[in-house]
Order: structure tokens, then C-alpha cells, then sequence
């Protein structure tokens, strides 16, 4: 099984960076994961290295297919919170 | 055609009239308590020393994409050409196409002294990419200075091989020493190998940061201070924030104002966090002043910037540009050595006149400025030099200068912007002009080499003095004469001052 990036990536190289598997690589529109090399970083890290460092809300997928940061996640304000949230910054 | 100008007074500028800036808090003035070896390193980089910033120009390189944290003021999504802020670049380079850049650029623009690498993530967080670029240019470009700027989580690893790298000068971006506001900024870093979230993120981020602060300053590097004025969450803090950092020995502090327009795509410019305005950026400066050197000349460039500051010529220099120049470096470090010098030159006989000049000047401020008097905000337009030497309609940014009994100081830079030229909102087209005027909310008038009869006009009518009859003048010499002229002239007699007067109408 491999996570996989999606076209909402932006090519920022951090996740290749991290990847113990070397499994990504520059696409020509946005960064690949390697099915065949990722390992899903099993045995090296507890946690999933390009998910853990990408920026983008929803770039990179798991292996079921669901967003490995959902919306929200990287915020910290998760949707139902938005409009709160823009009230009180909005009234700095 | 006669154009009415100020100070029309017999009490023109003369000799005398120089600068009280050299004792007055300004420029140059801002380094002088710095020990010599510290002046020596900063007196040719625009970056830290106000007065170099006129002559000499610095460039940076895109060689690190890659970021560890993520602050709310900032989109990883970089690639625009138009923009022109940190964190955004057109083009990524590896460390062979860059190093091949900077010989381009420095063979080209001769008085580039300085390289940093700034971004468009964090250079810390690409330390192959970021360190591989200094060491060829080390060996290939012996007479460029290197810098980093960095959000200093990473910092205290590479505190060693930045000083191998004989990098003499960082920059650390430290928004706040406390954790609960740090929450407010940064939602997550990646550390040890997991995303940390919220103040737990913010807590190690600060100590990284404090500690890789004293380990510089224990190896003598030199480390100016960013900070992001971002109002309502860290703009008191931040008084706070430069005393510790002056304190631990960062020698300068450089307080910008957060852009947050939504259009960024940022977290604050789509949540409708406002940026400050200059006063408020102004005023905690001045309040920060008192503990440390703030330096008040920042464009806030982008991450690779070409040029003087508040400049950007990075088009002349795109990959396959640079792929076509036959770049003769050896020829070009001699050229470069005689241009510096000639710089140097002409910067120790400004310094040698204003010491000539001191103690009449003083005695002739005293002797015309009455203390009573309030201070006033006035604009220049400038190409570089320290000169008033530009047109006032091809300046695309002003630099405002606080002239006041107690002298001349420069306070910042303005840039025009057109941000609603024509846009549906605003109902009417606005011109370059009211963007210009907007530009120069506060200031009482304008000093520029020349200026065309409409915009004499419009500037007028919003309470702004054009002149235009110190063209080519320095810079701190004309603003003072200016204000001799608006109080030969009686114009500081009232107790309010024109802007407002014209606010008020």
C-alpha cells in the first residue's frame, strides 16, 4: 500500500526531503509517490513523513483513498469553528 | 510655468543647514554605538545599515523550497511573478544554476555586495540545498558577504556550519517569547520527525529559537531580529520581545507590518486579519527603539530579489538569460573591488563633512528651530545615492523622513500601490495618482527632482507640499531645510498641522 499526492500539491520539496523510502519525485505538474517504494514509512516512523511535514490541506491521500489532513487539520480551526474564528480575528 | 514651492524665504539651505542627522538618531547614526569590528562588517549591507542601503545592492536565491513550520502569514503556494513579498519567487533553483546567478548578477551589478539566502521555505530546512550554494560560492565568489534568514527551528543543528561557512551575518524571523501567542501564529511545525500542533508547537519553536540566538552570538556571528507586527496578537508583546532579543545580543531589530491581503490566500488574508497602519508600525518602533537599533528600511523582499533595495531587476536574470552570459568572474572582482572602493570613498566624505559640520549645524538648529516646535513627516523621492533625485511620478515607493527640532530621522519606506485601480468595489477609477497620495497619508510634504503640474495640484489639495527645489540634494539636508523654510513660514504656528487641517476642511 502507498499514500499518494494529489494535483493541489505545490511543489514545495519538503516531503521528498523526509521520505526514508526515497519514494518521491518532481512530476511535471506536482510531486509523485512511488507505489512500488513507499512503505507508508512502516518500520522507520510512527508517523506517515510526508504527511506530517506537507502544508496542504488535503495534497497528500492514505492508502483508502481519505485525505491524510482533512480540512481543518492544519489550521487549527476546523470548519464548523470558521465563521467564529473569522469574527474574533476580524475584530484584532 | 512658476509653481508655487515652499519656503520661497530668503532662509534657503546652506552649508550650515547639513545634516544634524549624523547626531540625530538617524541612518548611519543607528550603527555608531556598534563596536568598530561590527560596523566594519555591516557598512556595505543594505540589510543592516540604512546608509549603505542607498548604494549598495544585495540579491537572494531560491534554493530552498522546503519549510518545517507554518506561520499564518505565509502561502506555500509561491510561484508569482508579480508579487512582491517574502516567501514568493518565479523560478527554484538548484545550487549550480544559482551560484552560476550570483556571478551573473554580481559581474552586472557591481555594487552587489550581499547574497542571502531567504527562502522561498526555510534555507534551515534545506540544509544540502542551502549549504551547498554557500560553499561553492565561498570558493568561486570570495568577495560576497552570505546571509540566511530562518525561522530558527533548525537553527542551533547548524549553528557550526554556518560559522564554517564563514556566514557572518543571520537573520532569525522571532514573532514572540510566549508560547499562547505563539498559538496565535504558527498552527503546527514539523519536530523530531512528527507535525506538533498549537502552543506545544510554539513553545519548542521559541526555545530553538532563543537558544540558536545565543549560540550565534557565542561564536560572534552577527543576528538582526525580524519580526511580523501583526496587530492584535503580538504588538505589545513584540516591546517585550526586542528587549529580550537586545538583551541576548541580537544587534538589530527589524519590526515589519504583516500583508495580509486575501487575494495571498493566507490564513490571515482570507480570515480578514487587517494589517497595521504606519502609525502603529511607527510608533512600536519608536517604542522598541529605546531598548535596541531598529531598522526602519526593510522592504520586505522577495526571495529572490535582485537589486537595491526596494528595487527588483530579478527579470534580467531568469535561467536562460544567465545560460547565455560568458561570465568572467576574476575580471569582474577587480572591477567590482575599484567600484566598492569608490563607494567607500564617497561614504567617508559624507561621514568627514557631517563631522565638519556637526557643531555649526547644531548651533544653527538651535539657533532656528525653536523647541517648541512639532515634528513633521515629509516624503522623498529617491533612485538611490541619498539623493532627492527622482521624479515624483516614477516613484514607485516613498522614504519618510521625521523632521523635528531634535533633527532629521528616517522613519520608513511607503510604497504606492494601486490595489483597487478600477475594481468594482470602489465605484470610481482610481488613478496612479491617489494611489501615490494614499501613499503618503501623514506626510506634510513631498521632495522629488521634479514634478508635473496635476499631481502638483492634487497634492496640494490633500494638504501634501510638493518641492521640488532640492533636487539632487542629500537627502537629510534638504528635509531639514524644508522644515526651516515651513517655520520661517509660520506654517508650524498652528497647533494642527496641514493633513489634518485638510482632514478637517
Amino acid at each position: 500500500m502507498a499514500l499518494q499526492i494529489v494535483e493541489s500539491c505545490v511543489n514545495c520539496w519538503a516531503c521528498v526531503d523526509v521520505c526514508p523510502s526515497e519514494a518521491i519525485s518532481p512530476g511535471t505538474a506536482y510531486f509523485r509517490i512511488s507505489a512500488h517504494k513507499c512503505t507508508e514509512c512502516d518500520g522507520d516512523y510512527a508517523e506517515q513523513q510526508c504527511a506530517s511535514i506537507c502544508p496542504i490541506e488535503g495534497a497528500i491521500l492514505l492508502a483508502d483513498g481519505s485525505p491524510a489532513n482533512p480540512a481543518g487539520s492544519l489550521t487549527g480551526i476546523p470548519p464548523e469553528r470558521l465563521a467564529e474564528a473569522m469574527r474574533t480575528i476580524q475584530a484584532r | 510655468m512658476e509653481l508655487n514651492v515652499l519656503g520661497q524665504s530668503e532662509a534657503g539651505p546652506t552649508a550650515g543647514g547639513g545634516c544634524s542627522a549624523g547626531s540625530c538618531g538617524s541612518s548611519d547614526d543607528q550603527l555608531a554605538h556598534l563596536p568598530e569590528h561590527i560596523r566594519e562588517k555591516v557598512h556595505n549591507h543594505p540589510c543592516y545599515s540604512e546608509e549603505a542601503h542607498h548604494y549598495f545592492a544585495r540579491m537572494h536565491v531560491a534554493v530552498a523550497p522546503a519549510c518545517n513550520i507554518q506561520c499564518h502569514y505565509c502561502n506555500r503556494k509561491y510561484d508569482c511573478a508579480n508579487e512582491s513579498r517574502p516567501g514568493v519567487v518565479s523560478e527554484l533553483l538548484e545550487p549550480v544554476q544559482a551560484v552560476k546567478k550570483v556571478k551573473a548578477v554580481a559581474a552586472t551589478i557591481p555594487q552587489m555586495t550581499v547574497l542571502g539566502i531567504a527562502g522561498p521555505g526555510d534555507p534551515l530546512a534545506n540544509p544540502q540545498r542551502t549549504f551547498e550554494t554557500f560553499r561553492m560560492l565561498s570558493e568561486q565568489a570570495p568577495d560576497i558577504k552570505l546571509c540566511v534568514s530562518t525561522n530558527g527551528l533548525a537553527l542551533p543543528d547548524c549553528v557550526d556550519e554556518l560559522a564554517k561557512h564563514n556566514i557572518d551575518h543571520v537573520t532569525i524571523t522571532i514573532n514572540c517569547v510566549d508560547p499562547d501567542i505563539g498559538a496565535e501564529i504558527y498552527p503546527w511545525i514539523y519536530w523530531n520527525n512528527k507535525r506538533i500542533r498549537g502552543r506545544k508547537a510554539a513553545k519548542i519553536l521559541i526555545e530553538r529559537q532563543q537558544k540558536g540566538l545565543e549560540m550565534l552570538v557565542e561564536r560572534g556571528i552577527l543576528v538582526k531580529v525580524n519580526s511580523v507586527l501583526i496587530p492584535g496578537v503580538n504588538d505589545e508583546h513584540l516591546k517585550e520581545v526586542s528587549r529580550i532579543v537586545k538583551a541576548k545580543g541580537a544587534f538589530l531589530h527589524n519590526v515589519m507590518p504583516l500583508i495580509a491581503e486575501a487575494e495571498h490566500g493566507t490564513f490571515y488574508g482570507v480570515m480578514g486579519q487587517r494589517s497595521p497602519e504606519p502609525e502603529e508600525l511607527q510608533d512600536l518602533q519608536d517604542a522598541c527603539a529605546g531598548d535596541m537599533n531598529m531598522m526602519r528600511h526593510c522592504r520586505q523582499c522577495r526571495a529572490d530579489a535582485v537589486g537595491l533595495l526596494g528595487e527588483d531587476r530579478g527579470d534580467e536574470f531568469t535561467l536562460d538569460k544567465i545560460e547565455s552570459m560568458d561570465v568572467d568572474y576574476e575580471a569582474a572582482m577587480v572591477k567590482r573591488a575599484a567600484i566598492h572602493a569608490a563607494i567607500k570613498e564617497e561614504l567617508d566624505e559624507r561621514a568627514a563633512k557631517k563631522a565638519r559640520l556637526a557643531t555649526p549645524s547644531a548651533a544653527q538648529l538651535t539657533g532656528t528651530v525653536d523647541k517648541g516646535h512639532r515634528p513633521v513627516l515629509m516624503a522623498v523621492a529617491t533612485s538611490g545615492g541619498g539623493l532627492v533625485n527622482q521624479h515624483f511620478g516614477h516613484a514607485r515607493e516613498f522614504l519618510v523622513y521625521e523632521a523635528s527640532p531634535a533633527g532629521v530621522r528616517f522613519i520608513g519606506h511607503r510604497k504606492v500601490e494601486q490595489y483597487c485601480v478600477g475594481n468594482d468595489s470602489c465605484g470610481d477609477k482610481e488613478s496612479a495618482l491617489s494611489g501615490s497620495i494614499r501613499a503618503l497619508k501623514g506626510c506634510e510634504a513631498v521632495l522629488c527632482s521634479k514634478i508635473g503640474f496635476e499631481p502638483w495640484g492634487e497634492l496640494e489639495a490633500a494638504g501634501i507640499q510638493p518641492n521640488g527645489e532640492h533636487a539632487m540634494e542629500p537627502i537629510e539636508e534638504a528635509v531639514l531645510a524644508v522644515y526651516q523654510e515651513m517655520i520661517a513660514n509660520g506654517r508650524l504656528d498652528a497647533s494642527v498641522g496641514a493633513a489634518e487641517q485638510c482632514l478637517m476642511a
